[in-house]
């Protein structure tokens, strides 16, 4: 605090007329202003997604061969564990919550989050977790290595000792993740301008309205779930521990219970992004907004009750497996509906193909293989071969990578000229794609190959008959981890130089956010907007 | 912000971190939600009948096949196996059957046997009269014991279900012997290792 008081009187003229941000360090600490917060949440999962990444690079040098070439098994357990836990919780949920800091005030017309302080606050506590859990990996006994699923009583019984770190990391992480969705609810519900009713919101902000309120009924689960763990493992209690009355398929059911949301919450906002940008750049009103705003909604309430199709191998009854079969291909339905939407935008519009587009494009398309081989493991008889193997690999990185990661750099593409001021750098935001889609595919397309033939995941060596595939694998994956360099490049490009964005940025572009100047002033919308 | 929004936010921001701390209990709540799922659907093929059977009549137009299987997790160095692998009984006929177990190391060490019956269809037919489930079983170092198991299998068992298999985890409890640990039993209330 003390820096404060020194520093007051030099911005003090500043403050009063609220002109600017503060200077130095102090600002980002003590910042209770939407864009700074939603910027160091950019920030901080970019660094998380380049860590993330070099674990994953890690663990494809390690299978480009058969045999164990460059790391102890022990080892690659603990990179696949933490590469998993820090690109779900670290990469993709804090860049949804930084789009949705910097973007929800300005499209809804409000000044600022609805709890600034609890805003700075659900960020900064958020570097810390993951230093906590990422401090784990010098402890003796290594990092956790028990896979980002945690199942019990591999995370209990048999975990290394730094899994107490892990389990402390879970809480804060997700206690920044409740305060966030609370934040975000509060904001859409009660700070939108006059005349912007719920059914005139922008897609990106419906998508997020029913993700915090996901966040909030799971995110308290995944905290019940380690708090259990942490009492097996210290109290002597037996939530997970078969020897004092537990059941450790218990475990799976209420970790899977909070993972299925879990994994809505990790691609609706992606959703709202791709319904933002395809309008845009077909230049046509969204095909069926009403139908989006149900189907997200039906999707959400949906992923309550699938998740047992995680688990089909575990020794179900029958009437479960097949409920659980039927609930989960429900969910295309909803799905279809978005893909056919989608769809219907672009056709007959004028459609040009800038890098937001590109990148919403193969989100389409890509994302729509995650989805069909998503209902193939729906399957519950043919899941029993995919149960555990690659296959399972390929189709949650189809969705997750050229999924969720592809609409978080549409998104980055789309609306950086509005934060920075400077219009995109086309040729290499256009290198940075195809680099990355040729790369992603390379990387994961060869992997359901190897997953029908049977290769399991979580595996440091493999049989030699799954040779090829996996070092073409591996070739992908150092091409697209390397062209996310490309990417760095270009947003610090986009920072320091560029040709000056219109406020209007995009030709097609619509909504508040494209009302106000480029780059957005530190404080937008202070008198609230007429829509009508 | 309005004073009146600000009284909606404030009163949105209490409901909402209410609902958080709900679904935190309600994380809690599975736990014993799940017994009674188990005990429902017949899941994890633990919802067997104990206690005394009040069964009257024996089926003998049928046998059922019963296989007794025991597992030793990794840590646990007791020798245990079934005196007899697999019996034929009749549906409705009391059968006694046991278990032998010891204890190879060299200090007293305290068992829990955790069954399991597959298919998990037939495990409410299968009432355990009695078994050294029900308690834990201390052995000194080096002793041996058999353990007896009395059970019947009900006559309403499925006509489709000609074998039932019955295993047993055995659990070393020895550093947990001083805590109290209950396990649910569905007929009689709790049981007390």
């Amino acid at each position: 605090m003390a820096t404060v008081d020194v520093d007051l009187p030099h911005v003090k003229e500043e403050d009063q007329h609220h002109h600017g941000p503060a200077k130095g360090l102090g600002r980002w600490l003590y910042t209770t202003n939407h864009k700074d917060i939603g910027s160091m949440y950019l920030i901080f999962s970019l660094c998380m997604f380049m860590i993330g990444g070099i674990m994953a690079l890690i663990i494809r040098a390690e299978l480009f061969q058969p045999g164990l070439q460059l790391v102890e098994p022990n080892f690659f357990n603990q990179m696949t564990t933490m590469h998993g836990l820090i690109m779900v919780f670290g990469a993709v949920m804090p860049a949804f919550v930084g789009l949705a800091n910097w973007m929800i005030p300005m499209q809804v017309g409000a000044p600022d989050m609805a709890l600034p302080r609890m805003n700075n606050w659900s960020f900064w506590i958020l570097p810390f977790a993951f230093l906590i859990l990422l401090s784990s990996l010098f402890m003796p006994g290594g990092a956790p290595n028990f896979g980002w699923t945690f199942y019990a009583p591999l995370s209990t019984t048999y975990a290394p000792e730094s899994v107490t770190f892990f389990i402390f990391g879970v809480h804060i992480m997700g206690a920044s993740s409740i305060m966030g969705a609370i934040n975000i609810i509060a904001t859409i519900l009660n700070m939108r301008a006059p005349g912007m009713t719920l059914l005139r919101m922008p897609l990106f902000v419906w998508t997020w309205l029913i993700t915090a309120f996901l966040l909030i009924a799971v995110m308290p689960v995944l905290a019940g779930v380690v708090t259990m763990m942490l009492m097996d493992i210290h109290f002597g209690t037996s939530f997970f521990n078969a020897a004092g009355g537990g059941d450790p398929v218990l475990f799976q059911h209420v970790f899977w219970f909070f993972g299925h949301p879990e994994v809505y919450i990790m691609i609706l906002p992606a959703f709202g992004i791709i319904s933002e940008i395809i309008p845009t750049f077909a230049r046509k009103r969204l095909f069926g907004y009403a139908s989006m705003v149900y189907a997200v909604a039906s999707i959400a309430l949906l992923s309550f009750v699938v998740w047992a199709h995680h688990m089909f191998t575990v020794g179900m009854p029958l009437v479960g497996e097949v409920f659980f079969m039927f609930a989960t291909m429900l969910i295309a339905v909803p799905t279809g509906v978005k893909v056919f939407n989608w769809v219907a935008t672009m056709f007959r519009g004028s459609l040009t193909f800038e890098t937001p587009m590109l990148f919403a494009l193969a989100f389409v398309v890509l994302f729509t293989i995650g989805g069909f081989s998503g209902l193939m493991l729906a399957i519950a008889p043919a899941d029993f071969q995919y149960h555990d193997t690659y296959f399972v690999v390929a189709h949650f990185h189809y969705v997750l990578v050229p999924g969720a990661i592809f609409s978080i750099m549409a998104a980055t593409y789309y609306w950086l000229p509005k934060w920075t001021g400077h219009q995109l750098n086309e040729t290499m935001g256009k290198i940075h794609f195809w680099l990355s889609f040729v790369g992603v595919n390379i990387t994961f397309f060869p992997m359901h190959f190897v997953g029908l033939a049977g290769m399991p995941r979580r595996i440091p060596d493999y049989a030699l008959q799954f040779a090829d595939f996996n070092s073409m694998a591996s070739v992908g994956a150092f091409i697209f981890g390397f062209s996310q360099l490309v990417f760095i490049y270009n947003v610090i490009q986009n920072v320091r130089v560029g040709e000056k964005a219109t406020a209007q940025v995009w030709e097609g572009a619509q909504g508040l956010e494209w009302t106000v100047p480029s780059p957005a002033p530190y404080h937008t919308f202070s008198t609230p907007p007429k829509v009508d | 912000m309005t004073e009146q929004n600000e009284k909606q936010t404030k009163r949105l921001v209490v409901r909402l971190a209410t609902a958080a701390i709900a679904m935190f209990g309600f994380g809690f709540a599975l736990v014993p939600l799940y017994d009674v799922f188990c005990e429902i659907t017949g899941l994890n093929g633990k919802n067997f009948n104990q206690g005394p059977a009040k069964v009257s009549s024996v089926d003998r137009s049928r046998t059922v096949k019963i296989q007794f299987v025991t597992v030793n997790p990794a840590s646990m160095p007791w020798e245990f196996k079934p005196n007899e692998r697999s019996i034929r009984v009749f549906p409705g006929q009391d059968r006694q059957t046991a278990f032998y177990a010891r204890n190879p190391t060299a200090h007293w060490m305290v068992a829990q046997a955790v069954p399991s019956v597959t298919p998990s269809e037939a495990a409410p037919y299968l009432h355990k009269v009695n078994c050294f489930c029900f308690d834990r079983q201390p052995l000194e170092a080096g002793a041996d014991i058999e353990m007896p198991l009395l059970f019947v299998v009900d006559p309403k068992l499925p006509e489709h279900i000609s074998t039932i298999t019955l295993s047993y985890a055995l659990y070393d409890l020895t550093e947990k012997q001083n805590v109290t640990h209950t396990i649910p039993n569905k007929n009689k209330g709790q049981v007390t290792l």
